[in-house]
């Protein structure tokens, strides 16, 4: 189950480098879904995988019968489903408004915040309009 | 006492939702925002003086006792830290209640601000991996609000990097707390110093290290992982990437010493010989990026990203005096980088431009803008009497007390070139005539709001010169932080009750 678990982490990450590689900001978005599903499921699989064993204390014992996965990272893996949520439903939005406002999601031409300066002058186009 | 460890996180929530609620009353909601910093500071300050004299101070949330549960811990260099942020918050809403406008402050920004402070508090004064986890997660939201409120062009397109980079680097941060859980089975951090010694696979210890490193690296802005740095700090308002440049890195080289003090230090050889290396190349490249930039914030945030070097390299050298070089130099390139950017922010005022070539005259028009400049911009290159000569004076003599002359030269010439750059805002921005033809002087701006402005940069100016001047105190303080770090029998001791 472990093995099963590891190709598949390691096919996500894969995946989501080359998503992430690439120019599209969207792309690069969609990569990160990838990869903090990937982070899951390390963690996940951080708890040991065991099949149809509870983990429970049966009355009158002090632990488990029989050896039972760890259950703290499913819980963590259930914190961090939540969080990496946000941050990507705050992403996306920002991306969609980047895309609004900036009218590309090429990140190639994404240079408000970084001019390529004149190099005779030294000098860059004025953005203090808005600056404030 | 445990209440103590968690009310510089709980205050500066409360101060979160009463100010979020009266976002639409702009002046009571900014007082009130200055009355929660001022509120911190005094928590903050009786945090250090409890930990100063009762030593490492521990809380158990929840009653859970460790391992198990969330365990908050103040050392020395958490309260410190605590207390640096206060002041820091302090100055930034002091400064804000001038530098925000009604809209922004409409849209939350005061909230978004003690919900930063929230958690970068939280990230200093807790005990555990997933927590800390957590905590970078607050801190991160709420820096993803500020930095692109307003929503200009410039504001969404540096916000994009930055959020992008830091994503990424939480999700290598994630997957490092995975696989350290599955070795060693606990997320305390005292527990973990204990449990890193039995691991069996200590090649694969060495390979979650690193993993570490990347992931605070990138919140740290080190070489090669800082672009998203220069992106983006100097577009927001000058009160948001004032409080950005002075903590938010500083609270990944804070995670990178209390992680590779406490839990990583089964194989020095390798992982500090990699963060020295790092070290080198982020004071370089980032004193080299800050040389080609013609834009008052842009300097400076290239200068941060050559200052963390010199950090990383304290927790690099790993000797005693190294540590407490890295600690002095992080409490004061906190005050001096958040009052520069606090300066470049008075200076647009009275300008009207962050760019160099349409700026000057300003030694001439306003002298006392020109001296509170001078006394942030030299100690960061490191001019004695000013703190940044005693910060790097540690540091240099720690590199030469082991024989690392290479280093040591490094420093030295970062330095100098530092005072280059320095040099050039000086010449450009304060001495050469302005382009203007009336000059621009202080008193264009409004009384009450020049004194909000001017107060905040003249006492952080101040704390400078007073660290600079007395330095013994907060040397021998550093010193006694660094024994407690590389000594980690006592903070072991303090959380789970045992020595080891």
């Amino acid at each position: 189950m472990e093995t099963v678990l590891a190709v598949l982490i390691g096919v996500l990450v894969a995946t989501s480098v080359y998503l992430m590689l690439a120019r599209s900001i969207l792309r690069f978005v969609f990569g990160l879904v990838l990869l903090s599903n990937a982070a899951n499921l390390v963690i996940f699989a951080a708890g040991r995988l065991t099949r149809s064993e509870p983990a429970l204390i049966p009355p009158g014992l002090s632990a488990p019968a029989q050896s039972v996965a760890n259950s703290l990272p499913q819980a963590l893996v259930l914190t961090a489903i939540v969080i990496g949520f946000g941050l990507l439903a705050f992403a996306l939005a920002l991306v969609f408004r980047g895309y609004q406002v900036l009218g590309t999601l090429n990140t190639d031409q994404m240079r408000i915040a970084e001019p390529i300066e004149d190099s005779k002058t030294g000098a860059q186009p004025s953005q203090e309009a808005d600056a404030r | 006492m445990s209440w103590l460890l968690a009310l510089p996180i709980i205050l500066p929530f409360i101060t979160a939702i009463v100010v979020f609620l009266l976002r639409k009353n702009g002046p009571l909601s900014r007082w009130i925002s200055v009355a929660g910093c001022a509120a911190l500071l005094a928590v903050a300050i009786a945090l250090l003086v409890e930990v100063l004299i009762h030593g490492v101070i521990t809380g158990q949330m929840g009653d859970w006792p460790a391992p198990f549960g969330i365990t908050l811990v103040a050392d020395l260099l958490s309260a410190v830290m605590v207390v640096i942020t206060a002041i820091t918050g302090l100055a930034v809403a002091v400064y804000a209640t001038a530098d925000i406008d009604e809209r922004r402050e409409g849209l939350g920004y005061h909230a978004l601000f003690q919900v930063l402070l929230a958690g970068v508090c939280g990230a200093f004064v807790t005990g555990d991996l997933f927590n800390l986890y957590v905590w970078f997660e607050v801190m991160l939201i709420a820096s993803f609000g500020l930095l692109v409120l307003g929503g200009t062009k410039a504001q969404l397109d540096g916000g994009i990097k930055y959020v992008a980079l830091n994503l990424v680097s939480t999700v290598l941060f994630l997957s490092g707390i995975g696989m350290l859980y599955g070795m060693t089975g606990t997320l305390n951090l005292a527990d973990l110093h204990l449990a890193v010694g039995q691991v069996e696979n200590q090649g694969l210890l060495t390979v979650v290290a690193v993993l570490f490193i990347v992931a605070f690296g990138i919140k740290a802005a080190v070489f090669p992982l800082f672009f998203w740095l220069p992106a983006s700090y100097h577009t927001p308002s000058v009160a948001v990437s004032a409080v950005f440049a002075g903590l938010l890195t500083k609270v990944g080289v804070y995670a990178l010493i209390r992680m590779f003090t406490l839990v990583f230090t089964h194989d020095t050889a390798y992982t500090h010989e990699l963060l020295l290396v790092i070290a080198a190349l982020t004071m370089i490249t980032g004193v080299l990026g800050a040389a080609a930039q013609n834009e008052f914030r842009k300097i400076l945030s290239f200068h941060i990203v050559s200052q963390i070097g010199y950090m990383v390299l304290g927790l690099a050298l790993f000797t005693p005096l190294a540590i407490a070089g890295a600690v002095f130099y992080l409490v004061h390139h906190i005050i001096v980088k958040a009052n520069l950017f606090l300066v470049s922010g008075v200076a647009k005022r009275v300008t009207g431009s962050f760019e160099l070539s349409a700026m000057g005259g300003l030694y001439k028009s306003s002298p006392l803008l020109a001296i509170i400049f001078l006394i942030p911009a030299f100690s960061l290159a490191g001019f004695p009497p000013l703190s940044g000569f005693w910060a790097k004076y540690l540091l240099v003599k720690a590199s030469l007390d082991i024989g690392a002359y290479v280093i040591a030269a490094t420093a030295l010439v970062v330095g100098l070139l530092t005072v280059f750059s320095m040099t050039k805002i000086w010449a450009e921005a304060f001495w050469k005539p302005s382009p203007t033809v009336e000059a621009p002087t202080l008193g264009l701006i409004s009384n009450t709001d020049r004194l909000v402005l001017v107060l905040p940069i003249s006492a952080l100016a101040i704390l400078t010169i007073i660290i600079g001047l007395f330095p013994e105190p907060f040397v021998a303080f550093a010193e006694r932080a660094a024994g407690q770090l590389l000594n980690p029998a006592t903070y072991v001791e303090a959380v789970l009750g045992v020595s080891p």
